[in-house]
């Protein structure tokens, strides 16, 4: 079910402007992947990238190839909506629908996607709400408004909604920054779960929590102000928290800046 | 920021405050000086109207045994402004979103003032262009409704050629479209990215985007910019006055559209001349009065809902 | 998710950093290849359709919303701008000219119209601007509500009810007859709830810790509002003033039942008829059956059109470079 991905050779632009250089990068399936650095690193411009979301921002473009299984994501005939049905994303901020119930939130994209018939969205709503571990929380409370719930609960509520549509991949843009240490900890955990059915990349400011999740971290940079962000290394977790190779890195995960 | 007792003392401040709550209490004293007026001015010609207000067509004024009614005034100016609506607001919000979501980026500001340049052409022009240029366009309209759909009352053909109740409706809705559009442009352009990159990354398309985020968002937006557009239509003077055809005395009455009749401000409008005793000026001041309750219905509601969604973005 | 809590616990306190269990990290070469690829070209037909449905209909809109713009302003400047281009458009007035004689100008009602506006503005001005003040810097209570909610009140008050109003009291009541000044007040009363109501936004958008910084240096209240406040919020103030200006001056029904048209020049406010572009309109109006009074009745709509344009654009200009933003 869950899929790799391919960066080779990327380079972003938001108009005129080159955000980030040059990214060759490989997310292995079924793993989390983080990516840290210092803010304005182009961390986020490359996970956007990974669904094409950058593409929401006006002069957004990439040059280069992204690959999911070895279907390039920016081939001619690929349509973004459908790349953002199989790549899922979760934002930093919760942002349920505030209009919508909590199960309508939930099915949200499955009624996108036309289905209609209720028991199936029932068991859908039920699979990903147990899925986000919050299905014991809101089952008795799935017609109420989503935005009722706990930022922490609220955050869940959006990663049952991006996995009810069984994407391939979950890209997750700081999910906790604006959360509680106790959320947090559910929705780590939760990440942990994931991780067995579909490839996580997750977008952190909290080494701690990239040293926890993840199996792979990936380290951005920039080299100056104004200057593109680049990818400085990558390699497994330990390896980039414990041995790594190049002095930016050690500087940035031993807390000497950024 | 209330710091009265600070400046207590100083003669120059407390002339400024004085001066400022004077310009506050005049406007207050004013506003309910013209309801006072205006009522006062209104109930000796009601009470001695012979027929009754409500559901009278007849406008006798004058005389010893004055005899009006408003319902013609009534029935034209909600359906005409009804059918401004009809058209306006739909047609509006689809402009709305174009500039907000559809337009390119080069295209958005320039997009957005031109449809402010047609709120800034003045109301007696469109009453111009509506009688001389538009008039002829809407006739063919006219006489395919009336002919395919002739069962229904409203569509029934009344031989009137010139400003019928539906003609008038469409120019009110070209009149009324920039309100509709710059009101709903603002909510749009408000809504929360968060909301709508949420839509898009569960692999929503760029309509089902806007149909899951944008439009809950600004439902109260727009039904606030429809009121507030809806007051305008009713309150329209000049363009209506110009247009719209007046029944003969004693015709009979109709539900159709394509039938003449005046509004209530084109009846005040076109009567100016016969202003000259107190009870024929206060039969067309309780004509007044009623729209005047009218619009500020109207006008309530799109501001309770504002409140409302103050209270919920907030 | 016990198991986990419990390597993180034992991870935890074995260094700074705990790293996540690699057991579940299993990846069978075969699942992922022989696994169906994800169909990432276009979906279902009847969502791609409506997608592009509502694409046309948008732009559909936004033509439709273009068309009456356009055409109003063909017919207007195709039929008008001859007249304009005569140097006596902008000299003379229509004295002596009958309705069948081409000639004459604009002058009379452009001084009219110019004139209204003023003493408009001359009067609406000064108490929607104070009564702003007073409802942002002072206002505090029941009498704030009040005034605040007779604000909304006028402001929907359609024009013929305001003129209405005049007439009642200064023609029916006081006697008066009616001339350019019974304009200006009904007028006054349409252009007071715009000024108020926009004076109040820029004001609310003056930073409160100007008004503190102010206080703090011990500036009395009064100059703080006229030295700091104020300017901070002027060109955003103008620019109200000048968008209320603009809407009255288009506006009408006043006229009509308030202020007779004549053809000859009259810049006395309390004596006689005074002539206005709309009325000026409005009397051609009448005689469509005449070419000149027609052409007339074009150039005179071209006039004041541009007027209320020029008014619009000077306000706009400003408000762009309006001192104050979010």
């Amino acid at each position: 079910m869950a899929k790799g991905l391919d960066i080779k050779d990327v380079n972003i632009y938001y108009g005129a402007f080159k955000a980030v250089e040059d990214v060759n990068l490989t997310i292995n399936p079924r793993s989390v992947t983080a990516f840290i650095g210092p803010s304005g690193c182009g961390k986020s411009t490359v996970l956007r990238t990974l669904n094409r979301m950058h593409e929401v921002i006006p002069g957004g473009r990439v040059e280069g190839t992204i690959s999911l299984d070895g279907q390039d994501l920016y081939a001619a005939d690929v349509d973004p909506v459908a790349v953002r049905r199989t790549v899922g994303m979760v934002f930093q901020r919760p942002n349920p629908f505030p209009t919508m119930t909590i199960f309508d939130n939930v099915v949200a994209g499955l009624r996108l996607n036309g289905i209609k018939d209720k028991t199936q969205l029932q068991e859908a709503a039920e699979r990903s709400l147990q899925g986000a571990n919050l299905w014991n929380e809101v089952k008795d409370r799935l017609n109420k408004p989503g935005a009722g719930l706990s930022g922490g609960q609220q955050q869940r509520l959006c990663i049952a909604r991006a996995i009810a549509v069984e994407p391939k991949v979950l890209l997750m843009d700081e999910p906790c920054s604006a959360l509680d240490p106790i959320s947090t900890l559910a929705i780590e955990d939760l990440i942990e779960q994931l991780k067995a059915d579909y490839t996580i990349v997750i977008v952190t400011h909290n080494m701690q929590q990239a040293a926890r999740v993840s199996d792979r971290t990936a380290f951005f940079n920039l080299k100056a102000t104004g200057q593109p962000g680049r990818l400085v290394e990558v390699g497994p977790t330990r390896t980039i928290f414990e041995q790594p190779v190049q002095e930016a890195t050690e500087a940035y995960v031993s807390g000497r800046f950024g | 920021m209330d710091d009265r007792g600070r400046s207590t003392g100083r003669r120059a401040d407390r002339l400024f405050s004085f001066a400022s709550q004077g310009a506050g209490v005049t406007v207050l004293v004013l506003v309910t000086l013209v309801c006072v007026f205006l009522v006062s001015q209104a109930i000796p010609a009601l009470a001695r109207n012979e027929a009754s207000f409500l559901t009278s067509r007849e406008w006798t004024v004058g005389g010893d045994a004055p005899r009006f009614g408003i319902l013609e005034l009534l029935w034209t100016t909600t359906a005409a402004s009804v059918i401004a609506m009809l058209v306006a607001v739909p047609v509006g919000v689809c402009v709305a979103l174009f500039i907000t979501e559809y337009a390119p980026q080069w295209l958005r500001r320039p997009a957005g003032n031109l449809v402010d340049l047609l709120a800034a052409v003045p109301s007696i022009v469109y009453g111009l262009w509506g009688l001389i240029v538009f008039r002829p366009i809407v006739r063919p309209i006219e006489d395919w409704l009336s002919s395919r759909l002739s069962w229904l009352p409203i569509f029934e053909p009344t031989g009137i050629t010139g400003g019928t109740i539906f003609f008038i409706g469409f120019v009110l809705a070209i009149m009324i479209l920039p309100i509709v559009t710059a009101i709903s442009r603002e909510v749009f352009a408000q809504t929360p990215t968060t909301h709508k990159e949420g839509a898009l990354a569960l692999g929503a398309t760029k309509w089902e985007m806007i149909h899951t985020a944008v439009l809950p968002f600004g439902k109260p937006g727009v039904i606030s910019a429809a009121m507030l557009a809806l007051g305008r239509a009713l309150g329209e003077t000049i363009a209506v006055t110009f247009i719209v055809s007046t029944l003969a005395v004693g015709s009979d009455w109709t539900w159709s559209l394509f039938n003449g009749g005046e509004t209530f401000a084109s009846r005040i409008a076109n009567n100016a001349a016969e202003f000259d005793s107190p009870q024929k000026t206060g039969a067309f001041i309780a004509a007044g009065l009623v729209l005047f309750i009218l619009t500020f219905v109207v006008n309530a509601i799109a501001r309770v809902v504002i409140e409302r969604r103050k209270a919920f973005t907030e | 998710m016990t198991a986990t809590s419990a390597s993180r616990a034992g991870a935890e306190l074995s260094g700074p950093f705990s790293f996540a269990s690699r057991t579940a990290y299993h990846v069978e070469a075969a699942d992922v290849a022989t696994e169906e690829p994800p169909k990432l070209t276009r979906g279902s037909a009847i969502r791609r359709v409506k997608d592009v449905v509502a694409k046309v209909v948008m732009w559909a809109a936004f033509g439709l919303a273009l068309i009456p713009l356009a055409w109003i302003l063909y017919t207007v400047v195709s039929n008008g701008v001859e007249l304009l281009l005569a140097s006596t458009w902008w000299t003379n007035s229509q004295r002596n000219i009958n309705a069948t004689d081409a000639g004459g100008g604009a002058v009379h009602a452009i001084q009219g119209t110019l004139i209204q506006a003023g003493v408009t503005g001359a009067i609406s001005v000064p108490v929607g601007v104070f009564t702003a003040i007073y409802l942002v810097e002072y206002g505090r209570g029941r009498l704030a509500r009040a005034i605040s909610f007779m604000v909304d009140i006028l402001s929907g008050v359609p024009s013929i009810v305001a003129a209405l109003f005049v007439y009642a009291v200064w023609v029916t009541t006081l006697g008066f007859q009616r001339v350019g000044f019974a304009v200006c007040l009904a007028l006054v009363l349409l252009m007071i709830p715009v000024v108020v109501r926009s004076t109040e936004e820029m004001l609310k958008l003056v930073p409160n810790e100007l008004r503190e910084a102010s206080y703090a240096l011990g500036v009395p209240k009064w100059i703080t509002i006229t030295k700091v406040v104020l300017p901070t919020a002027f060109s955003g103030i103008v620019t109200g003033v000048l968008l209320g200006l603009a809407r009255v001056m288009g506006e009408t029904a006043p006229l009509l039942i308030l202020g007779p048209y004549t053809k000859n020049i009259a810049t006395n406010l309390f004596d006689g008829y005074m002539p206005t572009l709309p009325t000026m309109i409005n009397q051609d109006r009448t005689e469509l059956g005449i070419d000149t009074a027609v052409d007339r009745m074009w150039a005179s709509a071209l006039t004041l059109i541009l007027l209320v344009l020029l008014l619009n654009l000077i306000g706009r200009l400003l408000a762009r470079r309006s001192g104050v933003r979010h």
